[in-house]
């Protein structure tokens, strides 16, 4: 009984102690983000890296996520005679929640686990400690550069997933199953709300960027500096990120169209 | 040079975010829709909308000419407050009536705008009286049962 009572005190003691940790972590990385944009070529290095690498993926699932819509979402529309409301419903599906969740999820398997890996290699190598002696703060030259880099290229990945979604929807709609072209587009602009929903779709995936990249960056930097460690860092990056995604994903659609 | 390729690139990821955001807000949001025209405001008064929505089309012999504002409740006689944002380009004589009408059986609710033969035209901040409620399906069925077994019993008797 005692025994158990210890367990949950102690585990509940470790969780702040972790929670303050990483939340300490953040402000320091905010702290020392000026002195980054001071030097905005290492952004833009970073935006080369996470972004435009992560487009090629970006691009091919979400195509495919909105023909597979538009095929799932016609062939039950058409039972009731409703099959105009495929571009509303494909396009309020891939704004409000598909687009920013898919391309954080992904982004997180391709961008966040290359900065976990990354980090951790240099953490493991001591390049860090060399850079600390070198009177050059890692925080400042590493960490707040990708972590603006990822910040920024997740809102432009997730768009780019929400647009060519319903290009998807509309090859699959239009094109392929000869639904009406002007139905098409003039229900879609009807339902959809550029304040509530692309707006909406542009926040979520600037918290989520925010969430993603903070989490392999903290993982990558505060890995004991062992090869495997690094390995199960960059697992964990995967597992927490995406928790955290989906997670924060549910806050913000019961905030922003809960009422 | 390095750097310049870099930059090129990122260059181009940014330009492609900007124009699937374009995309979003003109050819799937209604950001075309709500154009800069400008607009007189007009208000009706109704006793039932049933499922009218802001923003919902306001229509005069199909063609959109303005869109619904904001929807509140009139505190004194208990009726919905309807605003309307006319597109400055149409102008409407000043005993116009207003209609709630649906777009389909199941369709979206819009607003009807019929002409009356006034010689003066409205002008923003009018009010307009002459208003018909929309059709709720359940006083429909509601009325059409009640004929129905009115004319029951006098078959049967």
């Amino acid at each position: 009984m005692i025994r158990a009572l210890e367990a949950s005190g102690r585990w509940t003691r470790e969780g702040l102690e972790s929670l303050g940790f990483a939340t300490r972590a953040f402000f320091n990385l905010l702290r020392y983000s000026p002195g980054a944009f001071r030097r905005p070529t290492l952004i833009t290095e970073q935006i080369h890296f996470i972004g435009n690498y992560s487009l090629v993926i970006t691009i091919v699932s979400g195509l495919f996520v909105g023909l597979v819509l538009g095929l799932q979402f016609y062939v039950n529309l058409i039972q009731f005679g409703a099959e105009e409301k495929l571009g509303p419903l494909t396009a309020l599906s891939l704004v409000r929640e598909l687009g920013p969740v898919v391309t954080a999820l992904l982004f997180a398997g391709r961008a966040g686990t290359s900065l976990t890996a990354e980090i951790g290699l240099m953490k493991a190598g001591e390049q860090l400690t060399a850079m600390e002696m070198m009177a050059v703060n890692p925080v400042q030259r590493v960490l707040a550069p990708r972590f603006w880099g990822g910040v920024i290229a997740m809102p432009v990945l997730a768009t780019v997933f929400s647009a060519v979604g319903i290009i998807g929807s509309y090859l699959v709609g239009v094109k392929m199953l000869g639904l009406d072209e002007g139905a098409f587009w003039s229900q879609m602009q009807a339902g959809v709300d550029v304040n509530r929903d692309v707006l909406s779709s542009v926040i979520k995936s600037f918290v989520f960027g925010i969430a993603v990249t903070f989490t392999a960056l903290f993982q990558g930097y505060h890995v004991k500096p062992t090869p495997a460690d690094v390995a199960r860092a960059t697992t964990r990056t995967v597992v927490i990120a995406s928790l955290l995604v989906l997670g924060l994903d549910f806050v913000m659609t019961a905030m922003m169209f809960g009422q | 040079m390095h750097r310049k390729i870099i930059d090129v690139w990122v260059g181009l990821f940014v330009l492609l975010g900007a124009a699937a955001l374009l995309f979003l807000a003109l050819q799937a949001g209604n950001m075309s829709s709500l154009s800069f025209t400008k607009t007189y405001i007009v208000t009706g008064n109704f006793d039932n909308i049933g499922g009218l929505k802001p923003q919902a089309p306001v229509k005069s012999a199909g063609v959109v000419v303005g869109r619904v504002g904001e929807v509140t409740l009139d505190e004194k006689t208990f009726q919905a407050q309807v605003r309307l944002d006319l597109n400055q380009n149409y102008q409407f004589p000043k005993d116009s009536s207003l209609k709630i009408l649906t777009a389909g059986l199941l369709g979206e609710q819009y607003i009807g705008i019929e002409p009356g033969g006034d010689t003066k035209n409205l002008v923003d901040g009018d009010r307009i009286t002459r208003t018909q409620s929309a059709t709720v399906l359940e006083d429909l069925i509601n009325q059409f049962i009640y004929s129905k077994a009115a004319d029951g019993k006098e078959g049967s008797e």
